[in-house]
């Protein structure tokens, strides 16, 4: 390019001096046929342009000379590019990383062939399901899926369900993520093994010898990627499995967010359970989800009305014996439809999806933010550049090349720093689902730049660079020539309308500043709020220990001796204070619940929670009874039934008094009918399911009236570490026998990780607007400082007239509080308007809270006058001598 | 190309060139042997009794893009008094080339003088 520019301006001037000689040969004299050759061959740049146009690679070279241009503007102005770059990377970065996370659990296709055909067959409504829910999403019994299996013909169908597979002999459990998957899963997924062969039809038959599957992340972990992994065995549950193969490495199970480490057939269930029939024969344990792909010949249609014609035989057929009547009705009329799948089922998408849009769009706003305060920069680097512009302008520049050039720099600007923001995204986006993740749920969410992050990234680069470009770009090339020359006078040239462009940004920032500082207080609250909630029972030094004996394999009447030596051995460990069974631990995210109603009136039925507990239960808790007495040894199983209740549940019955000696009847159940219980004692309410939960109504069987199972939980309260606590009860179960299994759970860290919505909205909103207010006091204290320059003549004016300090101060105050106004009434709408999209996401603090935004405005209003002072004081110091001369 | 010329419009006599009669005239002008810019400005100039001024924000223009569509080669040449000169040469494409556009001129000129040799009685 170089070289011929050069050869072109050789040949030219070839052209030139040709002219110059044949004149003087005719007899003019040197002087004069320089000139007459000059003017007769023209603008010599001109012709240049005219013929580099021919080669026709005039944009490309444009745009070579404009970034080069734009490169050397940045070298002289290190601070205005650094400070964009830097802004551009965290604005796009933030963005990009928060698209990322939703692309993953929301938009992404699971890693399988065809997933667009993949559907989900389930049941349109749970209203009939009695007995024992295994997963918060649709799902069926074994007997149903049994049933839809045989019946319907227009799906490749698979059941499968997660699972926790203890890998330890013994002593403290090592568990791993499990996968009961029915015989068509890897088929119907199409899937290839990384090794070995995946599960077949022949691999799930009831009483089959269970062959496991490996996930391909557990075989790199926990056997290096051995190759000769297959045929080997692994110890599940205390039972030797053969490994039959490896699946793929990005297949990481229906679940978005979750992995597996082994997968077993359905037919292992029942072999692995401990009364060897399992979950199989129970048509009550609901744990089942089936997904499938429509055969050949079939469309989705004809599937959905096929569901519907085979649906009523199904649950005719698999009714269970026993079901509680009232609920008979409703199974019969449950329904099987179909749906897409191919994203998968997700805990982590129904619990984050409306948090996570939410922080892209306050994400979104901040980039806002800073947008304008680009835009802002960008204008005061045109007005300091107006003479350059107009001299370029004046030149012969056409005003759309001058455009073009000065948003290359935009473009570069953003470019850069759209390079910096993707690979911080990543980052970002690990370090979000990271701080997702809690003691008891690792996230497994691999984040893709993929095609759609990356064009999110792109078009919100593009958007930003027009955004903050070109208005300033056109506004710029708006003056015009021979105004700017004329007028020699600094600052003159800069209108009014430039003035007003940069005061409306302004505003923009105040406004968007005001609605995400109410936000990120709104979070704040919800957050403290939470933490303030008082659970009704001391939570500190709490450890729950699972305790399963079931491989000793105890009759029942040995049973409740064994598990009490284990209580009793527990009690006895130094800087335990005390221990209590207990069935559903309290905040753990499980639950029973149950119909009752007073003896002798029906229809004054109500809800309840229930649970188990052993004697001394409430006091080690801290939860003080108020009427009547705790369980005791009186509480055998076969003395009167008795309960304890809580104040929400005694309230139904006419108070605390009033409550202690009714008798309360228990609905029928699947498995047990319908009883009647004498209410013992009434303790204070405490929270059962969730901190945010209002009283519930709550029911407290003995734990010494109920069968006894294998399997215990004993609620342990020490003084000692937690580690030291779990680690003295492992060694004391030890002793008594080696085959005890055991798991904990620490009640504190469960308590906390159930609040990581909270803290995450909190912290993420919170660090989004104090961004946002930092930038507004970076933008406000740009405008204002201009705008003392560019008053300093009228200032200087106000001063020899006599004005003191304070009205000049005064003077540049109000355009502060002018803008300030204006902002804050737009903020306060968009504030409102927000909150209200929040409201699901808030605890004990209204989405329009008054208090919090007027306390969003104060901080905001501080923000403002602070970033106005120092420029304001600035402009008293003024020397009026000093002003007027400069004119 | 032509629009320049207008613009900077300095002799009464001179005549605006059509769009790619500059072109013609080039070739033309290399029929007779290899020539640089300066050469065939002088020639087109002279050969018309200096009716046709050749611009040199056309005539540059004209010949990268004849040189473009291979109608016409360039090399580096000494000139008589030793100067670095630009020189062009008709290729055979251009020879082609020059024919066919001859043919079409001389259609065109039939045309016109056609058109403008009828009486003008329609005026009166």
């Amino acid at each position: 390019m170089k070289k011929r520019d050069a050869e072109l301006r050789d040949e030219l001037k070839s052209h030139l001096d040709m002219a110059i000689t044949d004149r003087i040969a005719r007899g003019e004299s040197p002087e004069e046929a320089v000139a007459a050759a000059r003017r007769q061959f023209g603008n010599l740049s001109q012709i240049q342009e005219a013929t580099r146009d021919v080669w026709g690679r005039r944009w490309l070279e444009h745009l070579a000379q404009d970034v080069r241009y734009a490169l050397r503007t940045f070298r002289r102005n290190r601070a205005f590019a650094l400070v964009a770059i830097l802004s551009l990377t965290l604005g796009i970065g933030a963005n990009t990383a928060l698209f990322e996370v939703v692309d993953a659990v929301r938009l992404r296709s699971l890693p399988i062939a065809d997933p667009g055909g993949l559907l989900e067959v389930r049941l349109a409504s749970m209203d009939g399901a009695r007995g024992a829910f295994h997963t918060p999403h649709e799902s069926v019994t074994q007997p149903i899926w049994r049933e839809l299996q045989a019946r319907q013909q227009a799906f490749t169908l698979f059941a499968w369900s997660r699972a926790s597979f203890n890998l330890a002999e013994g002593g403290e459990a090592r568990p791993a993520d499990g996968l009961w998957v029915s015989g068509e899963f890897f088929n119907a997924l199409g899937l290839r093994p990384a090794r070995g062969r995946l599960l077949s039809p022949e691999d799930d038959r009831t009483g089959c010898a269970p062959r496991a599957v490996l996930g391909y992340g557990f075989w790199q972990r926990h056997y290096g990627g051995d190759t000769s992994i297959v045929g080997r065995t692994i110890n599940i549950r205390n039972r030797p499995i053969e490994i039959a193969g490896v699946a793929p490495p990005d297949f990481h199970g229906l679940e978005v967010g979750r992995t597996f480490d082994i997968a077993l057939p359905l037919c292992a269930e029942a072999v692995l359970s401990v009364n060897g029939k399992g979950r199989s024969e129970a048509g009550t344990t609901w744990w089942l989800m089936t997904f499938g792909r429509l055969k050949p010949g079939w469309t989705l249609d004809r599937a959905t009305a096929h569901l519907a014609a085979i649906s009523p035989e199904i649950f005719r057929t698999s009714l269970p014996a026993g079901y509680p009547a009232i609920s008979v009705e409703k199974y019969l009329a449950m329904k099987f439809i179909a749906e897409p799948g191919g994203q998968g089922l997700s805990q982590l998408r129904e619990a984050y999806e409306t948090p996570l849009w939410l922080l892209l769009g306050i994400a979104g706003l901040v980039l806002v933010i800073a947008c304008a305060n680009l835009a802002n920069l960008l204008l005061a680097r045109a007005t300091a550049r107006e003479r350059e512009i107009s001299v370029r302008l004046g030149l012969g520049a056409s005003r759309g090349r001058v455009i073009r050039q000065l948003l290359t720099e935009s473009l570069l600007l953003v470019t850069i720093g759209t390079i910096c923001a993707v690979f911080l995204a990543g980052a970002m986006g690990r370090w979000l689902v990271a701080a997702l993740e809690t003691s008891n749920r690792t996230i497994t969410l691999p984040l893709i730049i993929n095609w759609r992050v990356l064009g999110f990234a792109v078009l919100l680069a593009v958007a930003t660079c027009l955004l903050f470009g070109l208005a300033p770009a056109i506004r710029a090339t708006g003056v015009s020539a021979a105004s700017v020359l004329r007028v020699t006078t600094r600052g003159a040239s800069a209108g009014r309308e430039s003035v007003a462009l940069r005061r409306g940004l302004v505003v923009v920032q105040i406004a968007l500043s005001v609605a995400l500082l109410f936000g990120s207080l709104l979070f704040t609250r919800t957050l403290r709020n939470v933490l303030s909630v008082d659970p009704g029972f001391r939570a500190e030094g709490l450890v729950v220990a699972e305790i399963d004996s079931a491989r000793m394999r105890l009759e029942s009447d040995r049973l409740v001796a064994h598990n009490d030596l284990i209580s009793e051995r527990v009690r006895s460990i130094p800087g335990v204070q005390g221990a209590a069974t207990v069935a559903v631990v309290p905040i753990s995210g499980n639950t029973g619940g149950n119909d009752v109603w007073p003896e002798t009136n029906t229809s004054a039925r109500f809800n309840t929670y229930v649970n188990f507990v052993g004697a001394g239960y409430f006091r080690m808790l801290g939860i003080p009874l108020i009427a009547g007495r705790d369980f005791d040894a009186r509480d055998k199983p076969d003395s009167v039934a008795v309960v304890i209740v809580n104040e929400a549940f005694a309230a139904k019955l006419g108070g605390a008094s009033a409550a202690i000696g009714q008798r309360i009847t228990r609905e029928q159940t699947p498995r047990n009918p319908a009883k009647t219980y004498e209410v013992v004692g009434v303790v204070k309410n405490s929270t059962y399911l969730a901190l945010k939960d209002d009283p519930y109504p709550t029911m407290n069987y003995a734990g010494t009236q109920d069968q006894p199972y294998p399997d215990m939980q004993l609620m342990v309260r020490s003084s000692l570490p937690p580690t030291a606590t779990t680690s003295a009860i492992t060694a004391a179960l030890a002793n008594i026998d080696s085959r005890i299994n055991v798991d904990y759970t620490i009640v504190p860290t469960m308590i906390r990780d159930t609040l990581v919505q909270e803290r995450v909205l909190a912290a993420l909103s919170a660090g989004f607007g104090a961004l946002a207010a930092v930038l507004t006091m970076v933008g406000l204290y740009g405008l204002v400082a201009y705008s003392v320059t560019r008053r300093s003549t009228e200032i200087g004016v106000r001063m020899a007239l006599g004005a003191r300090g304070s009205d000049i101060l005064r003077l540049i105050l109000r355009e502060t509080a002018f803008l300030l106004a204006i902002g804050v009434g737009v903020g306060v709408g968009l504030a409102i308007a927000g909150g209200h999209t929040a409201s699901s996401l808030l605890f004990r603090v209204r989405p329009y809270d008054p208090i919090t935004l007027l306390a969003s405005i104060a901080l905001l209003a501080a923000v403002a006058f602070g970033a106005s002072y120092l420029p304001a004081r600035r402009a008293t110091r003024i020397e009026p001598v000093v002003a007027l001369r400069t004119d | 190309m032509s629009t320049y010329m207008a613009k900077r419009e300095r002799y009464q006599n001179r005549i605006e060139l059509l769009q790619g009669t500059l072109d013609l005239l080039v070739l033309q002008t290399l029929q007779w042997g290899p020539q640089h810019g300066y050469g065939i400005a002088q020639a087109i100039q002279a050969g018309s009794s200096d009716v046709l001024q050749v611009d040199t924000g056309s005539l540059y223009p004209a010949l990268h893009r004849l040189e473009k569509q291979k109608w016409i080669s360039a090399t580096w040449k000494l000139s008589a008094n030793k100067q670095r000169t630009r020189v062009y040469r008709l290729t055979a494409a251009g020879r082609r080339q020059l024919a066919s556009e001859r043919s079409r001129w001389q259609t065109l000129v039939d045309a016109m003088a056609g058109i403008l040799a009828r009486p003008q009685e329609s005026q009166s």
